[in-house]
């Protein structure tokens, strides 16, 4: 027999067991779904999720695609703390690119100190405006900001197309709808000869740590949490609901404009129409499965980052299409809401017998 | 200038043509809503219904079989949903959210082999009497079986809502649950069969855009209407009539956009694309901003989960 029993407080081992559990139940179905393919299923998962970080290239790959997922779910964090559901980190990643990107353009050809520092704030800016938009259409106009977010994306891809067709599309670039080259001081250093990681890292980390600090030191990260439990509780403690919904939505559009930055300063060094594999879609993952914690969030984003790797080597090695990686990714979210059941309900096994 | 009355005939035709899967899928969220679930996984449904459609009509040869499998694929892929929020009581904007991930990438996964295969040409209905009636002709007749339906689900759910039994107790478990439980209702059977039915229309939705739409498969070929249907649902304020209205707005800017580039109007082409979300936007404000009135017209319990302790 068995019997559930509804438990009187999440226990805390469980709440940080549970996403190791959707990983590991993730692994067996991706198994399962390589074999009903007509592969063998360890042999794919190796693929998918051993070969590509085997080597020192690979590791550094899997750092590059960590860096803005982290960055961005340490942003949605902030948001998702407090009750505010902002899925429209893509696109406040695109419009931070953009801005940062013109203001890189401004300077093409030039050289300084200070080109980048005004690059990688102009990036900021842009994620964080984006984001003011449905803040403020939720705070003055009670509007749904999963819908604003999320056509609001669809709005920014449009944007960056236009303009790189159009009006900033490189002079001497044969009609490719991409900018020019930006020069090298508004570009992030890479950290090493040879591989493609860069400076960007440094600024995830930096938003962990002080991601960190903001929810587990401040008055404010205890009032983000009070109006992630209850909004009643929150508004009865007199906290100004609308300032906090506005500035989480800032921080997580900064977060996701800086992400832009990296990928367009870094590896790109130019704007062109795909500038990120939904990157922002996919932080929403990250964020749920390191339990919107800044810790966890690194954690999590490695994992999701090796989905992004293994897509790329199961395609070449086994022509298996790129949406693989997501596949993985919506399994990994569906296990983690799953198995979640654990932190609430107890499976006591009672023997059958008399 | 002479305007042929046939040809505005043609596009209005067109605009509704591109209103069908908006109001198929509409129509399903907004039963699954009313029943107080919140399902953001619309465009991973449609997807799926899509490429089922699609494949089954490429390997099976039958269009029947082609389109209930659509709507049998939207039915399991939303199982998974139900099953989370309703059995294991997660959360339903997550989970919808993980149903539109996961839905993309196993369409692209089946998909794969299907890539450039021509579709197969879908039978319209009254073809004959197109040219009998001027202007009226070509929007009353000469389309699938599929356009029709769209046309009459919106009254058909109305009907059912106001005027049911079932449709009653649908409404009872989406403003309230715990009373309609203490009636002895099973809340959760009647989410269950909600979000299923949902699924289904969706499904359709789906196999009308790879079917008879644009009869081919692309990945991510709904583009964004999954999303665009939810948002129709907000700006009915829950009455499926007012679904309809809102379908031939986002269908008519879509259809207007290709008629503008094609006289030439100079606005640039990512902004008339652009349009049905800008104006998506500018809607749900205009809406949402009377508080009251959008608190009336919500269903009580709309995305909240409901569990009995035994």
């Amino acid at each position: 027999m068995i019997k559930i029993v509804k438990r009187d407080q999440p226990p805390r081992a469980i709440f940080f067991f549970t996403p190791v559990l959707a990983i590991f139940l993730t692994l067996v179905a991706g198994g399962l779904i390589f074999f009903i393919l007509g592969f063998k299923p360890f042999e794919a998962l190796k693929f998918f999720f051993i070969v590509p970080i085997a080597d020192k290239y690979g590791f550094s790959e899997l750092l590059l695609k960590a860096t803005p997922l982290c960055l961005i779910a340490i942003g949605l964090s902030f948001c998702f703390k407090s009750n505010n559901w902002n899925i429209g980190a893509e696109g406040q990643l695109t419009f931070g690119a953009i801005v940062s990107g013109g203001v890189a353009l401004l300077f093409y050809e030039q050289e300084g100190f200070y080109i980048l520092p005004i690059v990688i704030l102009a990036g900021a800016i842009g994620g964080m405006l984006y984001a003011s938009i449905p803040a403020i259409l939720k705070t003055y106009f009670n509007t749904n900001e999963i819908l604003v977010s999320l056509m609001l994306v669809y709005v920014s891809k449009l944007i960056l197309d236009y303009l790189v067709v159009g009006p900033w599309s490189n002079p001497e670039g044969f009609n490719f709808p991409e900018t020019r080259q930006f020069s090298d001081s508004a570009k992030l250093p890479l950290l090493f000869e040879g591989l493609r990681i860069h400076a960007g890292i440094f600024l995830a980390l930096a938003a962990v740590v002080i991601s960190w600090f903001v929810f587990y030191k401040t008055y404010l990260g205890f009032q983000m949490k009070v109006s992630g439990f209850s909004l009643k509780t929150a508004r009865y403690a007199g906290y100004k609901g609308k300032k906090m919904i506005i500035l989480v939505f800032l921080i997580s559009g900064a977060c996701a404009g800086l992400a832009g930055v990296g990928e367009i300063t870094g590896p790109i060094g130019q704007l062109h129409r795909e500038i990120s594999p939904d990157y922002g879609f996919t932080a929403i993952i990250v964020a749920f499965l390191g339990r919107l914690h800044p810790v966890g969030i690194i954690f999590a984003s490695l994992v999701v980052a090796i989905t992004y790797l293994g897509a790329e080597t199961a395609q070449i090695f086994m022509q298996i299409p790129k949406y693989t990686g997501q596949v993985f990714q919506g399994m990994i979210l569906f296990f983690l809401l799953a198995s979640d059941y654990l932190l609430f309900f107890k499976i006591k096994f009672i023997g059958s017998k008399k | 200038m002479i305007i042929d009355i046939n040809f505005i005939g043609l596009i209005i035709a067109s605009i509704m043509a591109s209103a069908v899967p908006l109001i198929l899928a509409s129509c399903g969220e907004l039963i699954t809503e009313r029943s107080g679930v919140l399902n953001l996984g619309v465009e991973g449904m449609m997807i799926i219904g899509a490429i089922s459609g699609f494949a089954l009509m490429t390997v099976t040869g039958s269009l029947i079989i082609a389109v209930f499998g659509a709507m049998l694929a939207g039915v399991l892929i939303s199982t998974i949903f139900a099953f989370l929020t309703q059995t294991l009581i997660t959360n339903h904007v997550a989970t919808g959210l993980a149903l539109t991930i996961f839905g993309i990438g196993i369409s692209a996964m089946i998909g794969k082999n299907f890539v450039g295969i021509p579709g197969k040409e879908f039978p319209v209905l009254f073809e004959g009497l197109k040219d009998t009636i001027p202007l009226l002709g070509p929007i009353l007749f000469g389309h699938s079986i599929v356009f029709y339906f769209a046309f009459a689900l919106p009254f058909i759910t109305s009907y059912f809502l106001k005027k049911t039994k079932i449709g009653l107790i649908v409404r009872a478990v989406g403003d309230s649950p715990e009373s309609a439980s203490n009636q002895g209702i099973n809340v959760k059977l009647v989410r269950y069969a909600c979000i299923l039915y949902g699924g289904a229309m969706s499904g359709l939705a789906g196999a009308y855009l790879s079917m008879i739409y644009t009869p081919q498969w692309i990945e991510n070929m709904t583009g964004g209407r999954g999303w665009i249907a939810l948002a129709l649902v907000v700006f009915s304020t829950w009455n499926p009539i007012k679904i309809l209205i809102g379908a031939m707005i986002f269908g008519g800017l879509t259809i207007i956009q290709f008629h503008m580039q094609a006289i030439g109007v100079r606005i640039p082409v990512q902004f008339l694309t652009a349009l049905p979300y800008i104006v998506t936007i500018i809607v749900l404000v205009v809406i949402s901003r009377d508080s009251r009135k959008i608190r009336l017209s919500t269903p009580s319990s709309l995305g909240k989960s409901f569990h009995k302790d035994n």
